[in-house]
C-alpha cells in the first residue's frame, strides 16, 4: 500500500479541495454583503429589500451579458463584441418595431442576429486560428458599423407590449416588486449554471478551459464548442440588448459603449479565473451585483464622486487578479 | 510466460512498412508492429528513436505517409485520437492528457458521463469512477480536483480513463517515469490483469528492470528503424542495449581502441593532480529528478557523463547550471561564494555555459539571423544599453563562422534555415564567445550529420587542451569514451560510477548499467 | 504570394520595411495604395498640397496629422507585442496624461505660459512612466497575464484621470500646448513631426542598441531567452514604461488638439486601434519578430481609411464596418490556416512539430 502514505497527506488535500475550488465565489458573496451591510448601517434606506431588488432591475442587461461572458471565458477566450453586439440589438428591435413588424418576430430576429454574430467569430477563432481577442475586435466594429448603418439617430420604442413587459412586475409577500426583466435574468442564470453543471457541453466548457491539448486528445467535441461558447455569447448579448432596450425603451448605436468591459469585470470580480477552466454563473451574477451596489453607494451618499465607480472596479479586479494568482501558484 | 506460442491469436493491430516524413527527416522509416491480445509488448528505444511518432501514427495524431495499418485484418486510418478511442486504442501520454480543473470522477468519465434527458447523474458519475478505481487498487476520492493530486496519482488516473473505455488496445507511453516503487508495482498488476482480459498493452518505458518484468515482447527501434522484435524472456538486457545503442559486440570492442588511446595519453596521474577544480558540487539534487550527486570538475578535463534516457544526465547538467533550482546541496564554483544557483543568469554571470539537448525548444530563435543566434550570450550579459559594437560583431561572427566551419557562410540568414549540426554549432558559437571556464554540452551531437558531429568532437579536445572544463553528455556511448578524460555513469537518477577513463570499453559501461555478470564492480566509486 | 521585390510596389516596400519584411508589408501597402487611389478617384486634388501662411495644407497632411496619435500609441504597442505581451490600458494612459497636463496648466498661475505648458506635459509624462511601472511591475514581477496586468489599468484609469480632471471638462489657453497640435515647424504639422520622430527614434535605438534583437529573443523563445540569460524581467519592464510614454505623449496631442481634456472619451478605443495597426503592420500577436515600419503603414492605413469614408460619400460612420472588414482580412491573409484553406495545399507542414506546433498537428 505505497499510495497510503502519500494519501495521507492528499486526504489533507482533499479535504480543503472543495472550499478552495469555491473560495473565490464565496470571497465575492462575502463582499456583497459586507458593501450591503455597511450601506445599511451608513445610510438610511439601503438594507431595504426593494434597494436590492431595484439593483436586479437595473442591471438585468448586464447580469445577462455576464452570463454570456462567463462561457467564453471558461473556455480561456474573450468577447469584446458584446457591447456593440447590445447596441445593435437594440437598434434592431426599434427599427423594426418602428416598422410594424409583430413583436414575436422581432424577438426572433433580434435573437438570431445575434447568435450569428457569435458564431461567425467562434468559427473564425476555431477554424483559422485567429485570437479571440482580434476576432470578437472585429465583431465590435462590425456590430458599431451595423448600427450607423441601421441609424444615427436614437429610435425610441413605443410598442405597448415592449412597454407592459418593461414596467410589469412581480409583487412579492411585503409589498415588494420585483420587475420582469429581473426575471428573466435570474432565469437565465439558472439555465446557464445548470447547463454549465450538469451536461457534457457545459463540463467540456471547463475541460477547454484547463487544457485545449487535453481536451482534444480525450476525444471531446472541441470545435462545436469552441464555436458554442462564441454563439450563446452572441445569444446572450442580443438578449442583453432586448432588456437593455426593454430598460431605456430605445435603440441608438451609441447604446453600451465600453459595456463588454463591465460584464469582463464582473466575470473577473466574480471568481472566474480570466485564462479559463474556473468559475461559476453564479459568481459572475454577483459580480454584477457587487458592481451595482458601488454605484447605490455613490447615489445613497451623494458626496462621492462617479469616478470611484471605475477606480473601485479596477482595484476589485486587480484584487481579484492578484487573489488568483497567488491561489493557482501555490496548487 | 508467452500464451501466444499455444494459440497464436491473430494481431489485434498490424502496421506494416509505415513511413513517416517531417520535411526531410525521416521520422518512421517502413516500422512495421504487430499487437497481439493478452501480451505486453515493450517500444524500446533512444531519444529519437521514433517511439512517440509510431504511437502517433497508429492514434491518429499524425497522418502516414507510406504504409497500412490493419485493426482487427481490416485496413484503418483514425482521422482523430477521438477515432482511434473510439476503436479502442486508448493511449496514456507521458505528460498526462487531463485536465487539472475538473474531479477525479470526471476526468475518468468525460464525453461519457452517465445521463439522463442530458442530465449528467453525477452520483452514478462517481460511483462509477469509485468502483474504476478500487478495482485498479488506487485509492484516491473521485470528488476531489485532479489538480490538487501530485503527478504520480494524475498519471495512474489517466491509466484508470484509458482502462474504463474498454480498450483492446491500451498504449502506455513511459506511464512510470513519475512512479515511485510502489505505484509501478500496483500500475504493474492493473497490466497483468488486464493482460489476462486479452488486451494488447504497448508498454513504452526507459527502465530496462521494469519492461524485463512485465514485458513479454519487445520491439526495437533506432534513428526511426525497426532493428529487431524479441520475445523478452529470449534476451538479455545486454543485447537490447546493443540494439537500442546500434552496436554489435565486435565493433564495440573495435572502437574501444580508440577510446584507450585518449584515456591513456591524458590519464597519467600527474596531470591530474595539476588540474585545478573549478566547480565542485556537493550532494546535489532536486526531487523527482535527481538524487543527491558529487562532482568535481577540473579546468583542462572532459568530465563524459553516460547513462540511458532517463538516468538522471540531462538533469544533472540542468542543475549545475541553474537552468532547475536544486532541492538539496550546495555547489561551490571558482571565484565565487554562491552555493546555490537560482537562474541560468547567475551560472553565466559565474563563467558557465549550457548547450541543451532540446536545441529547438532551448536554444534556437529560428526566426532571428545566425548572427544575432551567435551574439545572443554576450549580448544578454553586456545588457540591453551595450550593444556590441559593429566591428567586433563582424569579427567575432566571422572568426567563428570560419572557426566552426558554419554552412551557408552567410550570417545574415535566418536560423531556421540551417541544417541541425550547424545550427547546433552556432549554438556553440554562442557559449564559446562568452569565453566560460566550464561548459556543459547535452548531446551536441544529436541529430547531425556525420561531418558536423566530428567538427564537434574535436573542438571538444580542442576546447579542453586549452584550460576549459568540458562535461559532456551523449547517448552515444563510443562518443563519450572516445572524448572523456573521466566517465561518470548514472542510472535511475543516481551516480553510480565515477573512475578515470583508462581501459574502459563501452561493453563494461553497459555492464555497469545494466548489472550484469561481466561488469567491473557496480557502484564503485571514486570519490574526487 | 507575390514576391514585392519583383512587383509594381516593390521599391516602395523595400525602401519603408528593410529586406526581411518586405513581403509582409505588401498586402498593407497595396491596402493603402488602393485607398489613396479610391480617393484620388473620388477627388482629383486629394493629392494636391499647397503652401499657406508657411505651412502645408492638403488631404494628405492631413492623414498624417490626424494619425499621429494613433501612430504614437502603436510604436510603444509594437515593442510591447514583440514580447508576447499586450498593453489594454493606453486608453487610460493617454486620458491621464491629458488630464494631469491640462489640470496643472489651469491650475497654474501664469497659466498661457509657454513654461507652464513645459512643466505640465514633463509632469503628465513622469506620471505616465510611473503607470507603465506599474503594468510591467504586474507582468514581469508578479507575472500575471499581459491582457489581464494591463486590463486593471484600462478599466481604472479612467476613473482616476476624472479623479484628477474632478470629472469636468478641463479647457485648457495655452499657446504653446496648443502648438503640440495645431502648431507647426518647418511647414510641418507638430503633432505629425513628434509622431515621425518617436518613430526614427525608435527606430534607431532598438535597432542601433541590442534592445531589438533581446525583445525579439524574449517574444520568439522565452525559455531559451531564460538559457541564454537574457534578463526578461528588465526587458519586459522597459517596453511597458515605453508603451506608457508613447501613450502619454498621444493623450497630450489629442488634448491639445481640443484645447480641452474629457476624461472620458480622450483616446476611447485608441487600444484597439493601435493594436490594429500593429497587426495589420504584420507583428504578430504571438510575439517575436516586430516591424516598426509595418506599424506607421498599419496607423496611416487606418486614418487614410478613416478619411475615404467620408470623402467617397459614404456616412463617416460605417468606417467601423471597414475597419471590421479590414481587420478579418488582414488576419485571414495573416493566418497559416486560412492561407492553407485558400492555397488547397494538403502538404505537411516542413520540419518536425515543434512543441507549440504540436498543438495544432493534433487538430
Amino acid at each position: 500500500m505505497s499510495i497510503t502514505a502519500p494519501t495521507g497527506v492528499l486526504a489533507g488535500v482533499g479535504r480543503f479541495t472543495p472550499p478552495r475550488r469555491y473560495l473565490p465565489v464565496l470571497g465575492t458573496f462575502a463582499l456583497f454583503i459586507g458593501m450591503f451591510g455597511v450601506g445599511g448601517i451608513r445610510y438610511e434606506g439601503f438594507a431595504d429589500p426593494q434597494v436590492f431588488l431595484t439593483l436586479l432591475l437595473d442591471n438585468a442587461f448586464l447580469i445577462v451579458l455576464a452570463v454570456g461572458m462567463t462561457f467564453v471565458i471558461l473556455t480561456g477566450g474573450i468577447d469584446l463584441s458584446v457591447g456593440s453586439n447590445v447596441a445593435l440589438s437594440t437598434l434592431i428591435a426599434a427599427r423594426t418595431l418602428e416598422l410594424g413588424w409583430p413583436v414575436v418576430t422581432v424577438i426572433g430576429v433580434v435573437l438570431l442576429a445575434g447568435t450569428l454574430l457569435g458564431t461567425a467569430m467562434g468559427l473564425l477563432i476555431h477554424y483559422f486560428d485567429i485570437q479571440p481577442f482580434i476576432a470578437t475586435l472585429a465583431g465590435m466594429f462590425l456590430a458599431r458599423g451595423l448600427c450607423y448603418l441601421i441609424s444615427v439617430d436614437s429610435i425610441p420604442i413605443k410598442n405597448e407590449t415592449f412597454s407592459a413587459i418593461a414596467f410589469g412586475s412581480i409583487t412579492l409577500p411585503g409589498g415588494y416588486y420585483l420587475g420582469w426583466t429581473a426575471v428573466f435574468a435570474l432565469v437565465i442564470v439558472g439555465i446557464a449554471a445548470y447547463v454549465l453543471a450538469s451536461t457534457r457541453f457545459g463540463r467540456t466548457v471547463y475541460a477547454l478551459g484547463g487544457s485545449e491539448p487535453s481536451a482534444l486528445l480525450m476525444g471531446l467535441p472541441v470545435a462545436v464548442t469552441k464555436v458554442g461558447v462564441y454563439a450563446i455569447s452572441g445569444f446572450c448579448a442580443a438578449l442583453g440588448g432586448l432588456l437593455f432596450a426593454l430598460y431605456t425603451l430605445s435603440g441608438y448605436s451609441l447604446h453600451a459603449v465600453g459595456m463588454e468591459l463591465d460584464a469582463i469585470a464582473a466575470v473577473v470580480i466574480g471568481g472566474t479565473l480570466l485564462t479559463g477552466g474556473r468559475g461559476f454563473v453564479v459568481g459572475s451574477l454577483l459580480g454584477v451585483l457587487v458592481l451595482g451596489t458601488i454605484q447605490t453607494f455613490i447615489s445613497f451618499d451623494g458626496t462621492l464622486s462617479s469616478w470611484w465607480t471605475r477606480i473601485t472596479i479596477g482595484v476589485l479586479v486587480l484584487v481579484f487578479v492578484v487573489l488568483q494568482r497567488v491561489l493557482t501558484r501555490r496548487s | 510466460m508467452s500464451q501466444a506460442e499455444v494459440t497464436p491469436p491473430r494481431p489485434v493491430v498490424e502496421m506494416r512498412d509505415v513511413s513517416i516524413t517531417f520535411g526531410t527527416v525521416r521520422a518512421l522509416d517502413q516500422v512495421s508492429l504487430r499487437l497481439l491480445p493478452g501480451e505486453v509488448h515493450a517500444l524500446m528505444g533512444e531519444n529519437g528513436a521514433g517511439k512517440s511518432t509510431l504511437i502517433k501514427a497508429l492514434t491518429g495524431v499524425y497522418t502516414i505517409d507510406s504504409g497500412q495499418v490493419d485493426v482487427d485484418g481490416v485496413e484503418t486510418q483514425f482521422a482523430t485520437p477521438a477515432a482511434a478511442q473510439h476503436a479502442g486504442i486508448s493511449t496514456v501520454y507521458q505528460e498526462v492528457n487531463l485536465v487539472p480543473n475538473l474531479t477525479v470522477a470526471e476526468n475518468m468519465l468525460l464525453g461519457r458521463e452517465p445521463r439522463r434527458l442530458g442530465r449528467i447523474l453525477r452520483r452514478e458519475m462517481n460511483r462509477r469512477a469509485a468502483d474504476s478505481l478500487q478495482a485498479l487498487g488506487i485509492d484516491v476520492d473521485p470528488t476531489s480536483e485532479l489538480g490538487s493530486h501530485p503527478i504520480a496519482v494524475q498519471q495512474l488516473v489517466a491509466i484508470a480513463r484509458a482502462v474504463d473505455t474498454d480498450a483492446r488496445v491500451l498504449i502506455l507511453d513511459e506511464p512510470t517515469s513519475s512512479l515511485d516503487a510502489d505505484e509501478v508495482a500496483r500500475l504493474f498488476e492493473v497490466m497483468r490483469r488486464l493482460r489476462e482480459e486479452d488486451t494488447a498493452i504497448v508498454f513504452v518505458s526507459h527502465f530496462l528492470d521494469q519492461v524485463f518484468e512485465i514485458a513479454d515482447r519487445m520491439t526495437i527501434l533506432r534513428n526511426g528503424r525497426v532493428v529487431g522484435e524479441r520475445m523478452v524472456a529470449e534476451t538479455t538486457q545486454l543485447e537490447l542495449v546493443q540494439l537500442m545503442i546500434g552496436r554489435d559486440l565486435q565493433a564495440l570492442e573495435r572502437i574501444d581502441h580508440a577510446a584507450q588511446e585518449v584515456a591513456e595519453a591524458e590519464e597519467t596521474g600527474e596531470a591530474a593532480a595539476q588540474r585545478l577544480p573549478v566547480l565542485s558540487a556537493v550532494g546535489l539534487g532536486r526531487k523527482g529528478s535527481l538524487e543527491a550527486t558529487d562532482l568535481t570538475l577540473y579546468a583542462g578535463e572532459v568530465v563524459g557523463i553516460a547513462g540511458l534516457l532517463g538516468s538522471g544526465r540531462t538533469e544533472l547538467a540542468r542543475l549545475l547550471f541553474g537552468a532547475d533550482a536544486a532541492d538539496t546541496g550546495d555547489l561551490s564554483i571558482e571565484g565565487s561564494s554562491r552555493r546555490r544557483l537560482r537562474s541560468p543568469r547567475h551560472a553565466i554571470d559565474r563563467n558557465l555555459a549550457f548547450c541543451s539537448e532540446d536545441r529547438k525548444a532551448e536554444g534556437v530563435f529560428e526566426e532571428l539571423s545566425v548572427a544575432d543566434n551567435m551574439l545572443l550570450g554576450l549580448q544578454a550579459s553586456r545588457g540591453w544599453l551595450r550593444p556590441i559594437p559593429p566591428a567586433t560583431r563582424a569579427t567575432l561572427v566571422a572568426e567563428f563562422m570560419t572557426a566552426l566551419d558554419i554552412r551557408p557562410a552567410d550570417p545574415s540568414l535566418p536560423m531556421r534555415s540551417l541544417s541541425g549540426g550547424n545550427q547546433q554549432k552556432v549554438l556553440l558559437a554562442r557559449w564559446l564567445i562568452t569565453e566560460p571556464d566550464v561548459l556543459l554540452l547535452d548531446e551536441p551531437t544529436r541529430g547531425i550529420d556525420i561531418g558536423a558531429k566530428t567538427q564537434i568532437q574535436q573542438l571538444v579536445v580542442d576546447l579542453a587542451e586549452k584550460g576549459m572544463s568540458v562535461v559532456f553528455i551523449s547517448a552515444e556511448l563510443e562518443e563519450v569514451l572516445r572524448l572523456s578524460h573521466r566517465l561518470v555513469v548514472l542510472k535511475d537518477r543516481r551516480k553510480i560510477a565515477e573512475r578515470p577513463n583508462v581501459d574502459i570499453s563501452v561493453n563494461d559501461v553497459l555492464e555497469i548499467i545494466t548489472g550484469e555478470p561481466g561488469g567491473l564492480a557496480e557502484k564503485e566509486r571514486v570519490d574526487a | 504570394m507575390p514576391d514585392p521585390r519583383t512587383s509594381g510596389t516593390g521599391r516602395t516596400g523595400r525602401a519603408l520595411a528593410g529586406r526581411a519584411f518586405a513581403h509582409r508589408l505588401f498586402w498593407p501597402l497595396a491596402a493603402l495604395g488602393a485607398l489613396l487611389v479610391v480617393n484620388v478617384i473620388a477627388t482629383p486634388t486629394f493629392f494636391n498640397v499647397r503652401i499657406q501662411d508657411g505651412h502645408l495644407f492638403g488631404s494628405l497632411v492631413d492623414i498624417v496629422r490626424n494619425g499621429a496619435p494613433v501612430l504614437l500609441v502603436a510604436i510603444g504597442m509594437t515593442l510591447v507585442i514583440a514580447t508576447r505581451g499586450i498593453d489594454l490600458s493606453v486608453g487610460a494612459v493617454a486620458a491621464i496624461a491629458g488630464a494631469v497636463a491640462c489640470v496643472y496648466i489651469v491650475k497654474s498661475p501664469a497659466s498661457g505660459a509657454a513654461g507652464t505648458a513645459i512643466v505640465a506635459i514633463t509632469t503628465a509624462l513622469a506620471v505616465c512612466v510611473a503607470l507603465g511601472l506599474w503594468n510591467g511591475f504586474l507582468v514581469s514581477v508578479i507575472g500575471i497575464q499581459p491582457i489581464i496586468a494591463t486590463l486593471v489599468l484600462m478599466v481604472a484609469g479612467r476613473g482616476i484621470a476624472m479623479l484628477v480632471t474632478g470629472g469636468q471638462i478641463t479647457t485648457v489657453n495655452n499657446d504653446t500646448f496648443a502648438a503640440l497640435a495645431s502648431g507647426y515647424l518647418l511647414t510641418l504639422p507638430v503633432a505629425a513631426l513628434i509622431a515621425l520622430g518617436v518613430f526614427a527614434a525608435t527606430q534607431v535605438v532598438v535597432r542601433r542598441t541590442a534592445l531589438g534583437m533581446l525583445i525579439e529573443s524574449v517574444g520568439i523563445n522565452p525559455e531559451a531567452s531564460r538559457l541564454a540569460g537574457v534578463r526578461s524581467r528588465t526587458i519586459i519592464w522597459t517596453v511597458y514604461v515605453f508603451a506608457a510614454l508613447c501613450a502619454g505623449t498621444a493623450g497630450l496631442i489629442i488634448a491639445a488638439n481640443t484645447h480641452s481634456v474629457n476624461a472620458n472619451s480622450l483616446g476611447l478605443w485608441i487600444e484597439l486601434d493601435a493594436i490594429l495597426a500593429v497587426v495589420i503592420g504584420g507583428t504578430s500577436l504571438a510575439g517575436g519578430r516586430f516591424s516598426l515600419a509595418g506599424s506607421l503603414v498599419g496607423a496611416m492605413l487606418i486614418a487614410t481609411l478613416t478619411r475615404t469614408i467620408p470623402n467617397i460619400g459614404i456616412p463617416a460612420e460605417a468606417n467601423y464596418l471597414f475597419k471590421a472588414l479590414v481587420v478579418v482580412m488582414v488576419c485571414l491573409l495573416q493566418s497559416p490556416k486560412a492561407r492553407a484553406v485558400l492555397q488547397r495545399r494538403g502538404e505537411r507542414p516542413a520540419g518536425p512539430p515543434s512543441p507549440s506546433s504540436r498543438e495544432e498537428a493534433v487538430a
